[in-house]
């Protein structure tokens, strides 16, 4: 007769105390595993979310390239031509250049045809003081646009100043109080103020704006300018900066280019934004996913402990009722001359055995639960997260030693009682 | 077989020490079945215990083949207990979930088992007339059938000695008849018997017989 047999068969004889230690320590299991499946799958769904949202801001970045591009293209690119010996660094400093070229340039570069350019903007600028109120102001002279195409005329970006009038910037209209339709001095000429800027935070607020002609008598600059602005210009064969500086200066001569800006440094920009943009958002829903894990895992280390402690007292009292229950039986197998370490081991083993069915059955129970709460739990989530993919099988090699050492524990102190019964007092007592 | 030497077994009780077992000596040989009687309370089944090696006399010794029990570790004390000693009791104290077969097989668990265990287990089973219920669970059996099972499972490791306690208590005239023919065949094979009992039907298969009183050993 073989210990083992015998503890199958007494397992199956009580059944209701044997299945109710299953359930206790499938119970407990169940509560492990499921709270790692709820979390292993709050894990893979965020990983899901977070790769759905980085496609789908690569794709955006993509689109936005290709949108940038074509708008680059039709925008164009603007260029600012300069006499060739005006300094540069006193251009930069001062708003505006000190030396001169002249006005024909402009239609001379329209007619040119290397160059498709939108619109182009002549002006003659100085620094000076305004002598009847005593104080320093840019002055521009504008003829407004020349248009290039004629045969696509396009709305002028600039309106031209028209003669005998005057704009004036925020800041000198606000200070002397000046108002639209009213006549202005300056420089001994009476100039009626055509229209007032609002505020722009830039030298614009120190400018007034008179025309081209005006400004050059005024200036005693006759026909001659200091700068033509091409805005929105597109190149009628693809040409590099290089290639347009030097064709432009082969039909200007003695001029400059500079470009204002390229199309590289807006897209990076606006690519860069939208990245930022991206990241921060996928940061803000990582954080949160965080969060909502940590929660999940306070709940867990607060419940978890506090079943498995539950289902320990209780598989420790079903263990007692079975020593109770088996006192006789205990008695008798010490007077056929079992040891107390025999009696020990029948207990401990049926421990083991129980604590190895519970755990199985609890590893499935709670993989199962844990997964049809995770679905409760998170929304949206693709059903590839919830598969064969969510359980790990280290958790059933850690649930089974767990489950193990949770029945032997808790039946260990009934076993060691049943163990050291003394087989004299049962039987006399019977 | 089975001596004592004044045994004496006292208890403390709620009031005061009580004297089980008063200096009792006595000795069973082989091919002898002693029965002890006495009334309830005498001291029967504390004798019985210290003659199986599960309660310690106060005072005395016990000597089973020649051997203390009580001066042996309790494993080996378990262990002599498994070869040299066969118990019979009143209540039968079968193994529930085990089959007739299996509860005859019991002690081999205890003792070093023999190859041949099985088919001896076999042997019991044709010898005691259990063929047919071989298979079968102790709340399916008669009480004759039962109190035969636990005889077969007494005598399964092939004991020195058979300790008895009122074995034929719970049973009818036929079957008790039955089961002290049994033990009486034992002995005449060889083996001792020690039984106790009030029953007065066993003293016709006694060949010798102690009686007790007030745990004295009076004749």
């Amino acid at each position: 007769m073989r210990l083992l047999h015998m503890l199958i068969r007494e397992a199956f004889y009580r059944r209701l105390n044997s299945g109710l230690e299953v359930l206790a320590v499938a119970i407990a299991i169940a509560s492990l595993l499921g709270s790692l499946t709820v979390l292993r799958i709050h894990d893979l769904h965020t990983e899901q979310m977070l790769s759905v949202r980085l496609a789908e801001t690569q794709a955006r970045l993509v689109e936005l390239n290709q949108a940038m591009r074509k708008a680059s293209l039709k925008l164009g690119f603007n260029l600012l031509i300069l006499p060739e010996d005006q300094n540069l660094r006193d251009w930069h400093t001062d708003d505006y250049a000190t030396k001169y070229m002249p006005e024909e340039y402009v239609t001379r570069l329209a007619d040119s045809g290397i160059v498709t350019v939108r619109h182009f903007l002549p002006s003659l600028r100085q620094k000076l003081e305004w002598p009847e109120v005593k104080r320093t102001i840019i002055l521009i002279g504008t003829r407004g646009e020349v248009p290039n195409l004629h045969k696509n005329p396009v709305e002028p970006l600039v309106q031209p100043v028209p003669e005998g009038t005057i704009v004036l910037g925020y800041e000198l209209h606000q200070s002397q109080g000046i108002k639209e339709g009213e006549t202005v001095r300056l420089m001994g000429q009476s100039f009626k103020v055509h229209r007032l800027h609002g505020e722009r935070g830039s030298k614009d607020d120190i400018t007034a704006w008179i025309s081209l002609h005006e400004a050059q008598e005024l200036l005693d600059k006759g026909g001659r300018i200091n700068s033509i602005l091409a805005l929105k210009c597109m190149c009628a064969v693809k040409m590099e900066m290089a290639k347009l500086r030097e064709s432009i200066s082969r039909i200007l001569p003695n001029t400059q280019t500079i470009e204002m800006g390229t199309r590289a440094v807006a897209r990076a920009e606006a690519r860069l934004k939208v990245k930022k943009e991206s990241i921060a958002l996928m940061k803000a829903e990582k954080e949160s996913r965080e969060q909502l894990k940590a929660q999940r895992e306070r709940l867990a280390a607060l419940l978890v402990p506090l079943i498995v402690a539950a289902c320990a007292i209780w598989i420790g009292y079903l263990g007692f009722v079975n020593v109770k229950e088996r006192d006789v039986e205990v008695g008798l197998l010490r007077a056929l001359g079992y040891r107390s370490g025999q009696i020990l081991f029948l207990f401990l083993s049926k421990s083991l055995l129980i604590g190895l069915a519970g755990g199985v059955i609890g590893s499935a129970l709670g993989f199962l639960c844990g997964r049809q709460l995770a679905v409760v739990l998170e929304t949206g989530m693709e059903s590839s997260v919830t598969g064969a993919g969510a359980f790990q099988p280290v958790w059933l090699a850690m649930a089974l030693p767990a489950s193990v050492v949770l029945t032997v524990i808790a039946g260990w102190i009934p076993a060691l009682l049943a163990a050291q019964q003394d087989p004299a007092r049962i039987l006399k007592r019977e | 077989m089975l001596e004592f030497n004044n045994v004496s077994r006292t208890f403390r009780g709620p009031e005061g020490v009580v004297s089980a077992v008063k200096d009792a000596s006595f000795a069973v040989a082989s091919g002898e079945l002693v029965v002890v009687q006495g009334a309830s309370g005498s001291g029967k089944t504390t004798l019985l215990l210290m003659s199986g090696g599960l309660l310690k006399p106060s005072n005395g010794n016990v000597l089973i083949d020649g051997q203390n029990p009580y001066e042996l570790n309790p494993n080996r004390r378990s262990r002599l207990r498994a070869q040299k000693i066969g118990f019979v009791f009143q209540q039968f104290y079968l193994i529930p979930y085990l089959n007739v077969r299996d509860n005859i097989l019991a002690p081999a668990g205890a003792a070093n088992t023999r190859d041949d265990i099985k088919s001896r287990a076999a042997e019991l089973i044709q010898r005691f007339k259990l063929e047919h219920r071989a298979k079968h669970m102790p709340s399916q059996l008669s009480t004759g059938e039962r109190q035969r099972t636990a005889l077969a499972r007494a005598i399964l490791n092939q004991p020195s000695i058979i300790l008895a306690d009122e074995p034929t208590g719970n049973l009818d005239e036929k079957n008790a008849e039955i089961v002290l023919s049994y033990l009486t065949a034992s002995v005449e094979e060889g083996g001792a018997v020690l039984l106790v009992s009030h029953d007065a039907r066993t003293t016709k298969y006694a060949t010798r017989v102690l009686s007790m009183d007030g745990g004295e050993i009076v004749s």
